[in-house]
């Protein structure tokens, strides 16, 4: 059961990473996955008064606010434009609607949770977090890093040339991956991210001459098996890591593939 | 803490605990159609509308709602009637637990996609779980309702 003592709507990000400094505290996402837990919060920190819910658009990139809703990017057409449909993908299977109208970016990418869709998708495009204090860093980055104590504001997205796609596997729709594959194919190359491994997503080279000669059924088939030649993969109450071993070149490859239909 | 918000348009003030969920909040207010399921997120049972969006309400705290508006099925009566009387003729609603959060969540699909196809009905309704009814009556309820609804709009376009 969740308890919590105090709840302050934080004014600025200066109350908000004051108040963060102490363990006891949290910061408040989409509350989604604080709530299954077990545990007592001294004083939960909400950013929703400070305008953190918008996508704006520049010319060279999307930035992103940290409280933007699952929702929000599965409809915001600047975002389905740049991911070729990918973005709308990876969150249409998370529970339903009315999850994804509170689940927010912010929450996925700092939980840097081993089954997170979003943490899969952003690292192949190649995001960056924002952080109150720790400034810009890339997500990929940001991801090895272990838990801090600081602000995520805001995620951004350059714009890019070239193709993305996104495949995962469930058990059964709605339910968390049993693995995640994002593929960006730009004009210098091939960005591969795999997650739910059961561990969190990471990116991985693969074998990148098998693609030199074009993307083929064949030359696709033998770039996921040398990604999943680099993959640890894990076990878990959905599937093994045997299970994992055998499905990512599938994902990998059908992700690719797609990419050179959309082309 | 003291919260105020708008509950099917009426201003409600009421002293909360920090981690009051926004369902023991409506409940507390006579909503009792606003079930307790799941618990966990993922059930749909507990889905109001909160700003015109719908939420799972046992996942968001009251202290959240503070200065917004919640609607739940109490105050949606008659945008309800319009359909719901299809999916009891499908013989969908069966026990009838789930009915609420469904009824909720089809309003939230019909006012954003007032013709939805088959498959974004059942996209949008994909986080409502039913363990009596196999959704089909569901959907085939919302499908009779609407088809019902553009043959009568058809026919008066028609004069």
């Amino acid at each position: 059961m969740l308890t919590i003592k105090r709840y302050v709507r934080a004014q600025s990000l200066d109350e908000a990473y004051t108040l963060c400094q102490k363990r006891a505290n949290v910061v408040l996402g989409g509350m989604l996955w604080l709530k299954t837990q077990n545990r007592t919060v001294d004083t939960a920190i909400d950013l929703s008064d400070l305008g953190l819910d918008a996508i704006e658009e520049t010319p060279d990139a999307f930035r992103i606010g940290a409280m933007v809703t699952l929702r929000q990017l599965e409809q915001h057409p600047g975002l389905d434009a740049l991911t070729c449909g990918a973005l709308a993908e990876s969150v249409r299977p998370i529970v339903g609607v009315q999850f994804r109208n509170l689940a927010t970016l912010g929450g996925s990418l700092y939980g840097r949770f081993g089954f997170s869709d979003l943490l899969t998708l952003f690292l192949v495009l190649d995001a960056a977090v924002e952080l109150h204090h720790g400034g810009t860093v890339p997500l990929a980055d940001y991801a090895a890093r272990p838990y801090e104590r600081d602000i995520l504001t805001h995620v951004v997205v350059p714009k890019q040339p070239g193709r993305v796609a996104y495949r995962a596997q469930r058990n059964i729709a709605t339910d968390i991956p049993v693995l995640t594959c994002a593929v960006a194919v730009r004009p210098d190359g091939v960005n591969c991210a795999i997650g739910a491994r059961p561990m969190k997503a990471q990116l991985y080279p693969g074998d990148a001459s098998l693609l030199a000669g074009g993307i083929t059924p064949r030359s696709a088939d033998a770039f996921g098996e040398s990604i999943a030649a680099q993959v640890p993969f894990g076990s878990n109450l959905r599937a093994g890591a045997d299970y994992r071993r055998a499905v990512c070149p599938v994902l990998v490859r059908r992700a690719l593939l797609a990419c050179k239909e959309e082309a | 803490m003291e919260i105020q918000l708008k509950l099917n348009g009426r201003p409600v003030r009421d002293s909360i605990d920090a981690d009051t969920l926004l369902i023991d909040f409506v409940r507390a207010h006579g909503c009792a159609s606003v079930k307790r399921g799941c618990e966990t997120s993922n059930c749909g049972l507990c889905t109001v509308l909160l700003d015109g969006k719908p939420v799972l309400s046992c996942s968001v705290l009251a202290a959240r709602a503070d200065g917004h508006e919640v609607q739940t099925l109490e105050g949606l009566q008659a945008e309800a009637e319009a359909f719901v009387g299809f999916i009891a003729d499908q013989g969908a609603e069966q026990c009838g637990f789930c009915n609420p959060g469904y009824v909720m969540n089809t309003i939230a699909l019909l006012r954003e996609n007032p013709d939805p196809t088959d498959d974004e009905i059942r996209a949008y309704l994909a986080g409502n779980l039913c363990r009596c009814s196999g959704y089909e009556g569901q959907l085939r309820g919302i499908r009779a309702f609407l088809n019902t609804r553009n043959q009568a709009k058809e026919e008066n376009d028609r004069g």
